[in-house]
């Protein structure tokens, strides 16, 4: 029985992903006709270079949304980790090594405490991740109000790596980390006890905790992952931007929302899949990329069309959750 | 006295402009010159109406257990509409011209609001994401309108909404606070308020009563959009331009900072418009006074987090019962230590 109910309810999750998929490759078809140049394996390839933190962030994402919660802080803790490496690496000279996994940890910390606050004082998700984003950001002006540009040798020359694929392809570094946090992402949720207690508790907190599951200790893992994914983001964006800067990725935590949305993510938690989160970036990647060839279209349009496709997606959503309802 | 739900904000709000007097003797010093009132707190209120405004449409919207996070892009939007419109006119400096502008403003957030109602009440979308979507593209949209420039207008009677001035007071000021007390008597003196209320409170036990929740929820979210929608004019017409980018950046942020520390419950069921208002203006002496302070002011938003962070803690029920469990005799529970420790950062920082 529950075997039947857990596939139906995969599979009534699953309509947005197919439509994710389907809407990926005619973007792609579409490009490819209109545009000269644009059916190639680098540009898919580079849709993965430029979104490599994006990916990440939206991975830490997607565990939270499986909860039912949501972390807005995501975008300033990236901001954050991008200024504190910079200021520590180019300002004190420390080692890049010393510095990125304690970046890590500063990012896993946050993201531990905001989920304590939210478990232990029953408060909003919303509104804690809203005060942890104002922090972070904060925080970033308080050590400086400029972007601080990195020359640390270790951060030039990873940022200036490509490796080849066959087929005469190039990808970056960040492009191996991401694919591999996808792949540890996709393990923990599928086939871990945390992962099926994170399903668990985004179907229902109240079911959950009479099941005898550990409820605390996961919705408080589902942040510290967002948080450590959120400053992993941020050492991927150094190494592309090679920069710290208080102002960057503003609005990415509408991004990673949007693109676990797209990827087939229910809001209200319980069911939904890492891989479509990935299939969702590629598709706001794409857009970027399908206007840049265009040309003649202003940046502007991407907001515009992100905010088109996430009323479309949550409107299948309802369709289809509906459905299953009736 | 320390019992009054308005006790509190006002306390925190008299403490911050005191803490001002500190640094600056001068602060609560009015003077007229030239006709116009002039002055520190004059400042505060004239530079906190929209502020205000946009808060008073969100606390109606966390009444009914909402939220609504497209308020900064419908002010970004209609300020966007009302200069394209002036700019592009024959007589930018001509009354009918401006009243034209403003009029297709609050269409156009009249039509934003509907969109977001009708998302939460009639298809249950969760009021984030709903108001996610605008949220997102509604910036898109005035960068479009105003083709990614920012437009500037020169005309006096537009100038009038957010930088003029009306027997010798702000006309932004005047306009806050008309549009307050409206929503104050139609709250409160009809049964709208506790309608609103109830909705919020327990959405089963008031649709067994009979409330009708959709068209109350699909109300609330229109009037919020009008709100945001008046204070993008005052915003524009403040600095007589338009900029699609950066006008009402964040003010949705603020203006649930306003709701929740007036004493607003973001699990809703209630909602106090004094509050509100008080909650409005600490902010924006929070603001003022950073800069009167020679604080760096990117800091604010430290001090903005911490006071989130503060006043949700005390509005937690779990927060009080464990505080309460270790100090039983606690009364008022927390409350004042609360406050309390939030001015001290603020002044000693």
């Amino acid at each position: 029985m529950s075997t039947l109910t857990d596939t139906f309810r995969r599979n009534g999750a699953s309509i947005p992903l197919l439509v994710t998929a389907a809407l990926l490759v005619i973007m792609f078809a579409a490009g490819s006709v209109q545009y000269e140049g644009f059916f190639s394996g680098q540009v898919l390839v580079n849709l993965l270079i430029d979104n490599a933190f994006l990916l990440v962030v939206a991975i830490g994402m997607t565990f939270v949304i499986l909860t039912g919660g949501i972390d807005l802080s995501v975008g300033a803790m990236l901001a954050l980790s991008t200024m504190v490496a910079a200021w520590l690496v180019e300002q004190h000279n420390w080692p890049p090594l010393l510095v990125i996994p304690l970046v890590l940890l500063i990012g896993t910390a946050s993201g531990t405490l905001m989920g304590w606050i939210i478990h232990t004082f029953e408060i909003q998700p919303f509104i804690v991740t809203l005060a942890g984003m104002f922090l972070a950001r904060g925080l970033c002006y308080t050590i400086s109000t400029e972007s601080i540009s990195i020359t640390d040798p270790t951060f030039v020359s990873i940022a200036q790596t490509r490796l080849s694929l066959p087929g005469g392809l190039f990808i970056s570094p960040s492009v191996i980390i991401a694919l591999l946090v996808l792949l540890a992402a996709f393990i923990v949720l599928h086939r871990t006890r945390l992962g099926r207690n994170v399903y668990a508790l985004g179907g229902n907190e109240q079911s959950a905790l009479l099941m005898g599951l550990p409820v605390a200790r996961t919705k408080i893992a589902v942040y510290a992952i967002s948080g450590f994914c959120s400053a992993l983001g941020g050492v991927l964006l150094t190494f592309y931007m090679l920069s710290g800067y208080g102002l960057h990725a503003v609005g990415l935590e509408l991004d990673a929302i949007a693109a676990t949305v797209i990827g087939g993510t229910l809001l209200t938690g319980g069911s939904g899949f890492v891989l479509g989160t990935a299939l969702g970036v590629m598709v706001l990647g794409l857009i970027q990329t399908v206007i840049s060839f265009q040309g003649t279209l202003s940046s502007w349009w991407t907001r515009i069309v992100i905010g088109g496709l996430l009323l479309v997606f949550i409107l299948l959503q309802r369709l289809s959750t509906g459905r299953r309802r009736a | 006295m320390t019992k009054h739900r308005l006790f509190w904000p006002a306390a925190v709000l008299l403490a911050l402009l005191l803490a001002n007097v500190a640094f600056n003797h001068d602060f609560f010093a009015i003077r007229v010159k030239e006709g116009h009132l002039y002055g520190s707190l004059i400042d505060i209120l004239q530079f906190g109406a929209p502020l205000v405004l946009v808060a008073l449409g969100m606390s109606l919207v966390i009444a009914t257990r909402g939220i609504d996070l497209s308020v900064g892009s419908t002010v970004a939007i209609s300020g966007a509409l009302a200069c394209e419109h002036i700019a592009t006119s024959a007589s930018p400096a001509a009354l009918s011209t401006v009243l034209e502008a403003v009029g297709i403003s609050l269409v156009v957030a009249l039509v934003l609001g509907l969109i977001n109602g009708l998302l939460v009440a009639r298809l249950d979308v969760q009021p984030i994401i709903a108001t996610l979507m605008l949220m997102v593209a509604g910036r898109g949209v005035a960068q479009l309108i105003t083709d990614g420039q920012i437009l500037t207008v020169s005309s006096a009677p537009y100038k009038l909404i957010g930088g003029g001035y009306w027997l010798t007071i702000p006309f932004a000021v005047i306009l806050a606070a008309v549009l307050v007390a409206l929503t104050g008597l139609l709250t409160r003196r009809t049964a709208l308020g506790l309608l609103i209320e109830s909705v919020g409170g327990n959405p089963t036990a008031s649709r067994l009563v009979g409330i009708r929740a959709t068209g109350l929820l699909t109300l609330v979210y229109v009037f919020s959009a009008l709100c945001a929608a008046v204070a993008g004019l005052m915003i524009s017409s403040n600095v007589s331009s338009a900029d699609g980018n950066n006008a009402g950046l964040w003010i949705e942020l603020d203006a649930i900072l306003a709701v929740v520390i007036g004493g607003g419950a973001l699990t809703g069921g209630r909602f106090s418009l004094g509050g509100t208002v008080l909650g409005a203006l600490i902010i924006q002496t929070l603001t003022t006074s950073v800069y009167s302070m020679g604080i760096p002011p990117e800091t604010t938003l430290v001090f903005k987090a911490l006071v989130v962070i503060a006043v949700c803690l005390v509005q937690s029920s779990a927060f009080r019962a464990k505080v309460n469990l270790r100090r039983p005799s606690s009364r008022p529970p927390l409350n004042p230590g609360r406050a309390r420790n939030v001015e001290k950062h603020e002044v000693g920082a």
